[in-house]
């Protein structure tokens, strides 16, 4: 353990002793204007429309929105990992100074687990039941180092283990011998095997329960902290990003329509389709009161004219009808898409 | 009052192996009555392999309980033959977790709801049939015109969701068994099929067993509760005490793990506890993760009585009155 954390020390401390500035304050991760379309039978959707945003290191976002609303298309993006028929069709994703969308196949390649690494969605299925956790462990570590000795490589897998409180043991084992829980560690473990600068992790613990859920969080939490990486938590459960991220974006039909903190959105959300996501959100206070959003999530191939959310939205105004909103951003920072607050921008 | 459904010392061990069987308890003696007049929701709560979908199972009849008996309005379900099984087939509904497995991709929705229409003959023409669906549908907040003629893949989740509470609907059931209903459905579309689910409770008079992980849904749409844990009731009681006042450890631990949607109220402040499970393999089956267990939790504790309708197994509460596993109900408010 100590061993990461030192070696994310150095990591993070190289550059700065060039310069002498502090790191902390630029954004390690920075999207700008992302677009990906997928081309269908059907016509061409826009999975991701102009996506914009930032983040530092150790920072933690939460990307929320309903099923279809493009978060896990932003996650493949991200990697360079859109198959056909989608591409991505304009955008950078600037990770530490370069620009991924730029770099050749093998050089992305290299930047994978590097420099960003991605736990999947449903991860504990993601792993080879016939491979012991530990051939697969190394299998990801000889991609990138093929160089390193064969105790230097075993050295870094069981590191990775312990700094996810798994035994070491874990190594020998194969997948069916552990519990969901302990699955979805290891593939925490082998996303941070080499320290990257940026977490994604989709939907983390979708299919585990509460206890268990909260276990595997602590475990991000903590490797997080450990090599100082930025963290993107995709999900629809708001109760898990108020109890686990710093700031929150909301995704509605490939847009980003509000990017807070998570305090703001919690105690102040401005865009309508935001508020309406945390006024359906059951708490202890509200026993009984049932209040959904009405209408249903747009498909991509038929989006309303003007605003996406236009024909749900409670307080909407003639000129979301004709005109798409486009991003303000308020005082604080706050990035909001609303007619509403166009003119405050 | 007669009892709609009466689970007496109802137990389920799976074996494996033919020569030296290898067993497991998935559910230990478990008693429960549910009243026919008052219809309730009761909820079951449970992590993964608390037993509370072999229970679901049992209830409807698809495995045989190892031991005790499941007796429905009078009936043991596994003596019932012919038109009786029919009638029990149609009066106890189920819907199941995975609203994307349960469609037959090649029908469309009409399919789905005309088949029991006809397997029941519940209506004349094909007029009254018609009129039937669209009822149902219109009760679950469908507009018919949008649905009929579908195909499942032209449906949302919260849209597959609502047609299979219809199809239960339809057939006027009395219990309505819904294994997580709402786990795999966006938290937007939640709110909307457990709404649906309560009024079928209010309005339409069905008792509903609601089996789930989730105790913030469990809040928001029972009466009542009982938390399962490898196979055995930890706790029982009315939904209100058990969640904001909870007794048993492992109730502590599953409300301090909700991710609340609160800022102000933070997750575990409880550390997670586990200790090697020596000598416990017969007593609470918590033992191994629980911080304030003793000696004496290496035998099973009776169930302690803490409220009027607040019940827990374990022996921080000994010196309150035990209630016998066969009166569990009388705990559980309607």
């Amino acid at each position: 353990m100590n061993s990461i954390v030192a070696n994310a020390k150095k990591l993070n401390s190289s550059p700065a002793k060039s310069n002498k500035v502090d790191r902390s304050a630029f954004p390690i991760l920075d999207v700008k204007n992302l677009e990906v379309t997928y081309f269908t039978d059907a016509g061409r959707a826009v999975a991701l429309d102009d996506v914009s945003f930032s983040l530092k290191a150790g920072e933690k976002l939460g990307i929320v929105g309903e099923s279809g609303s493009g978060k896990s298309t932003l996650a493949l993006a991200m990697m360079r990992m859109i198959k056909s028929p989608g591409r991505i069709e304009s955008g950078k994703v600037i990770v530490g100074g370069d620009d991924l969308i730029e770099l050749s196949p093998e050089e992305m390649r290299q930047a994978r687990l590097q420099k960003i690494s991605y736990i999947p969605q449903g991860a504990m299925n993601s792993l080879n039941p016939v491979i012991r956790i530990g051939a697969q462990m190394v299998d990801a570590v000889r991609a990138h180092m093929p160089d390193e000795s064969k105790s230097e490589v075993y050295d870094r897998c069981i590191n990775s283990l312990r700094s996810v409180d798994l035994p070491a043991s874990v190594f020998k084992m194969h997948p069916h011998e552990l519990s969901g829980g302990m699955k979805q560690r290891v593939c925490i473990a082998i996303g941070i095997l080499l320290q990257p600068q940026v977490i994604i992790a989709d939907e983390p613990t979708s299919a585990l329960d509460v206890v268990t859920q909260r276990q595997v969080m602590e475990t991000i939490d903590k490797v997080q902290k450990q090599i100082n990486a930025a963290v993107i938590l995709i999900g629809h459960d708001m109760g898990l990003m108020a109890q686990f991220v710093d700031k929150v974006a909301v995704m509605y039909a490939g847009r980003l329509v509000e990017v807070c903190t998570v305090r703001e959105m919690f105690t102040d959300p401005k865009h309508p389709y935001s508020k309406a996501l945390i006024n359906c959100l059951p708490n202890l206070k509200n026993k009984g009161v049932f209040q959904g959003i009405p209408g249903l999530a747009p498909s991509l191939l038929r989006l309303p004219g003007g605003c996406a959310f236009n024909p749900r939205c409670e307080s909407v105004m003639d000129i979301c009808k004709t005109q798409r909103p486009e991003v303000a951003t308020l005082d604080g920072g706050r990035v909001v898409t609303c007619h509403k607050f166009t003119g405050e921008a | 009052m007669a009892n709609l459904l009466e689970l007496q010392n109802v137990s389920k061990v799976y074996s494996k192996g033919l020569i030296k069987p290898e067993q497991t308890t998935a559910l230990q003696p478990f008693s429960l009555n549910m009243g026919e007049d008052d219809p309730t929701i009761l909820t079951i709560a449970g992590e993964s392999g608390s037993g509370k979908t072999t229970l679901a199972m049992l209830l409807l009849g698809f495995i045989k309980p190892t031991t005790g008996q499941i007796i429905y309005r009078g009936r043991d379900i596994s003596t019932l033959r012919g038109a009786e099984k029919l009638e029990f087939r149609r009066e106890v509904q189920a819907v199941f977790q995975d609203p994307f497995a349960v469609f037959n991709p090649f029908y469309t929705v009409d399919h789905l709801l005309t088949v029991p229409i006809k397997r029941f003959k519940l209506a004349k023409s094909k007029t009254e049939a018609q009129d039937k669906i669209d009822e149902a549908l219109t009760a679950v907040g469908l507009r018919p015109e949008d649905v009929i003629g579908r195909f499942p893949h032209q449906l949302s989740g919260g849209q597959r969701q609502r047609i299979n509470v219809a199809r239960a609907l339809l057939l006027k059931p009395r219990l309505l068994i819904a294994d997580e209903p709402v786990s795999m459905v966006d938290a937007s579309l939640r709110a909307s099929i457990l709404e649906t689910l309560r009024n079928l409770q209010r309005d339409h008079g069905v008792s509903i067993i609601y089996i789930t992980h989730d105790l913030t849904t469990a809040y928001h749409i029972a009466n009542s509760i009982v938390v399962l844990y490898k196979g055995a009731v930890m706790e029982a009681g009315d939904v209100e005490t058990v969640i904001t006042s909870p007794s048993h450890p492992y109730t502590q631990l599953l409300i301090d793990s909700i991710p609340w949607p609160d800022l102000e109220q933070r997750w575990g402040k409880d550390k997670i506890f586990t200790r090697e499970n020596d000598g416990a393999e017969n007593g609470c089956p918590f033992y191994g993760r629980c911080a304030k267990a003793s000696d004496s939790c290496k035998t099973l504790s009776p169930m302690f009585r803490i409220e009027k309708y607040q019940a827990a197994s374990c022996y921080l509460y000994k010196d309150r009155p035990v209630v016998d596993l066969d009166k569990l109900s009388e705990t559980l408010p309607v």
